[in-house]
């Protein structure tokens, strides 16, 4: 266990590598001259000078890179074009808002696609088509929509949950929105897993030997079929956070969303690098849990 | 599957390669059919593309045409779906937005598959060093979460909808090259491409007539799921403003204007709405049929 640990730990850091060189190349990627895009129309000469200077643009590309590195392990992720405040300060006060959001929904999406997942697939066929016509439905509903529609019944019909700000009431719609695609994914796996280790022959045995079928079912098929359901929780977790973004704008929340589309909007690239950075860094780590946890439920993937 | 087909295929492998190539044709078509679910799939499917053909008939109005008139109306025999918060008519934009919405998907969807599947099938068939490489690129790609990577892609590029298009494609390039992979490195083992390299086939003819050919099942169904997705994906970005841009009729963007005014005109966002629900519901329920003919190991 200790050996996959720390193999699994090394592994991820050629991929932060990785994600370090994208983000920096981003802002030589960019078509054009990045500090003209950055400003607009606006700005003389001089100012794009003195931003080039300022980012360091005008020095070769190896030591831009090795400096950038130097000052994204120190924490300093550079300052805002907009703002001028530290990037990563103004990432740190939205992220908690957007963590919890995507915490609260992951959560929701865990219980509610388990639960339909495995009634689905221990059920009979009519029950079975009609939650999986709903997980397709789950699947096909964009954020958007499925938020504006539950803003339009439960926020403005039926006056039960506010339709924006903050607080825990605030939050039910939102997540209800962000983990609806994630609960629809998530029992469409349960249910083929499920069924995948209901046809094995220690589920005959264990009928056979006479134990009722609900001990059959939650001691014996789902402990084994929700070893694959693990991933998919773990890549999920990925697709929430990046749901958040639309989310918390149909939503008018706070949150690492709006301050994304706004430095996208704005070409404000060193906030754009910072958002990306440290998204992809949350990711990855969250991924890492998922592997690390897998091993713990799964001896047999250690020994690989 | 009838009896006889298998036991041909117990006692002559050859013989068999070439019978299921030629029943696979008929075979495809009846599988799909058998499936009431995938069938109205493909009929919806079948719809929005000559909804989006013939647009310029089917459209009652110019579908940027403002009328101030007919400011935030709700439908009428005039306007079916009513108008937007410019007076131009709904229906009428949500004809043309499956246009956009539909290239976005083909076009997003044919860059992916095409760059994905060719990096797949080379890290597959070559191995080593050229390998390692492209599966370590795929593997930061896949660092960004979801919809991420294509924002990002933006980010650089700019808004735009040509922008989106391409950011979706490469978002979704890394689930075709491991796809191609891994089926390229089964395919690569079997007898009938040994036998071809030892006849002397070059790297061309072994990827492109051999390998290739056999590794496009997983593909079409994962590229089916994927239009679904990257439709979602552009729609999303247009909902963030990041996609199309005024006065360009898309569903996402309609859906943004929708949201503003949700309290006193609900037929702005819900007819788009809609209309992106029934795409994206007819192409998954496609894929999944699809993936129950094609895929062997689903087979039941």
């Amino acid at each position: 266990m200790g050996r996959y640990v720390l193999r699994r730990v090394v592994l991820i850091i050629p991929v932060l590598f990785g994600v370090s060189l994208f983000t920096f190349l981003m802002i030589h990627l960019v078509p054009g001259d990045p500090v003209r895009v950055m400003m607009g129309t606006s700005g003389s000469a001089e100012d794009a000078e003195r931003i080039r200077n300022e980012l360091g643009l005008n020095d070769p590309l190896h030591q831009q890179f090795i400096r950038y590195i130097g000052h994204v392990l120190q924490g300093d992720f550079g300052n805002s074009i907009r703002s001028g405040q530290p990037v990563l300060r103004e990432i740190s006060e939205r992220l908690p808002s957007t963590l919890e959001l995507t915490g609260v929904a992951m959560a929701t999406a865990v219980v509610v696609g388990l639960t339909l997942g495995v009634a689905a697939a221990a059920s009979g066929p009519r029950a079975d088509a009609a939650i999986m016509a709903f997980a397709l439905l789950g699947i096909s509903m964009p954020y958007f929509w499925s938020g504006i529609l539950l803003i339009l019944l439960f926020g403005l019909k039926l006056d039960w949950f506010p339709i924006a700000g903050t607080g825990p009431m605030a939050l039910v719609l939102p997540t209800i929105t962000l983990a609806m695609p994630a609960s629809a994914v998530l029992a469409r796996m349960t249910r083929s897993s499920m069924l995948e280790v209901l046809n094995q022959d220690f589920v005959r045995t264990a009928r056979a030997k006479g134990l009722r079928e609900r001990v059959v079912v939650i001691r014996h098929v789902l402990k084994n079929a929700l070893i694959p359901v693990v991933t998919i929780i773990g890549l999920q977790a990925g697709t929430l956070l990046a749901g958040a973004v639309i989310v918390e704008s149909v939503f008018s929340r706070p949150g690492l969303g709006r301050y994304t589309v706004t430095a996208i909007q704005a070409r404000d690239f060193p906030q754009v690098q910072g958002i990306v950075l440290v998204s992809a860094a949350v990711y990855v780590f969250v991924n890492l849990t998922v592997d690390l946890l897998y091993a713990f439920i799964d001896p047999r993937i250690r020994y690989q | 599957m009838p009896v006889d087909v298998v036991t041909i295929d117990a006692n002559t492998p050859l013989l068999n390669a070439k019978l299921t190539e030629r029943r696979r044709g008929s075979n495809f078509m009846r599988r799909l059919v058998s499936r009431p679910t995938a069938t109205a799939g493909a009929i919806i499917i079948l719809i929005f593309i000559l909804v989006a053909l013939l647009a310029p008939v089917l459209a009652p109005h110019d579908p940027t045409e403002i009328n101030t008139k007919l400011r935030r109306t709700g439908p009428t025999t005039a306007n079916l779906m009513g108008a937007d918060e410019l007076g131009r008519d709904i229906l009428s934009r949500v004809i043309y937005g499956a246009r956009v919405s539909l290239l976005v998907g083909l076009i997003s969807i044919g860059i992916a598959l095409s760059v994905g599947t060719l990096l797949g099938v080379v890290a597959g068939y070559f191995g080593g060093g050229v390998d390692a490489l492209i599966m370590r690129v795929t593997d930061v790609m896949m660092a960004f979460p979801g919809i991420l990577l294509a924002i990002t892609v933006v980010a650089i590029l700019g808004p735009g909808l040509f922008n989106v298009m391409i950011a979706v494609g490469i978002e979704a390039i890394p689930a075709y090259t491991r796809t191609a992979r891994a089926s390229t490195l089964t395919i690569r083992e079997q007898e009938y491409v040994i036998g071809a390299r030892s006849i002397g086939a070059n790297h061309r003819r072994l990827l492109f007539r051999y390998i290739c050919p056999n590794i496009v099942s997983p593909l079409i169904v994962l590229a089916t799921i994927g239009v679904a997705g990257s439709i979602l994906a552009a729609a999303g970005l247009s909902y963030l403003g990041l996609g199309a841009q005024p006065p360009t009729a898309e569903w996402g963007a309609m859906l943004a204007g929708g949201r503003k005014y949700v309290r006193e005109a609900w037929w702005m966002s819900t007819f788009p709405g809609i209309a992106i629900m029934l795409v994206v519901l007819a192409l998954n329920l496609l894929g999944d049929g699809l993936r129950d003919i094609l895929d062997p190991r689903l087979r039941k």
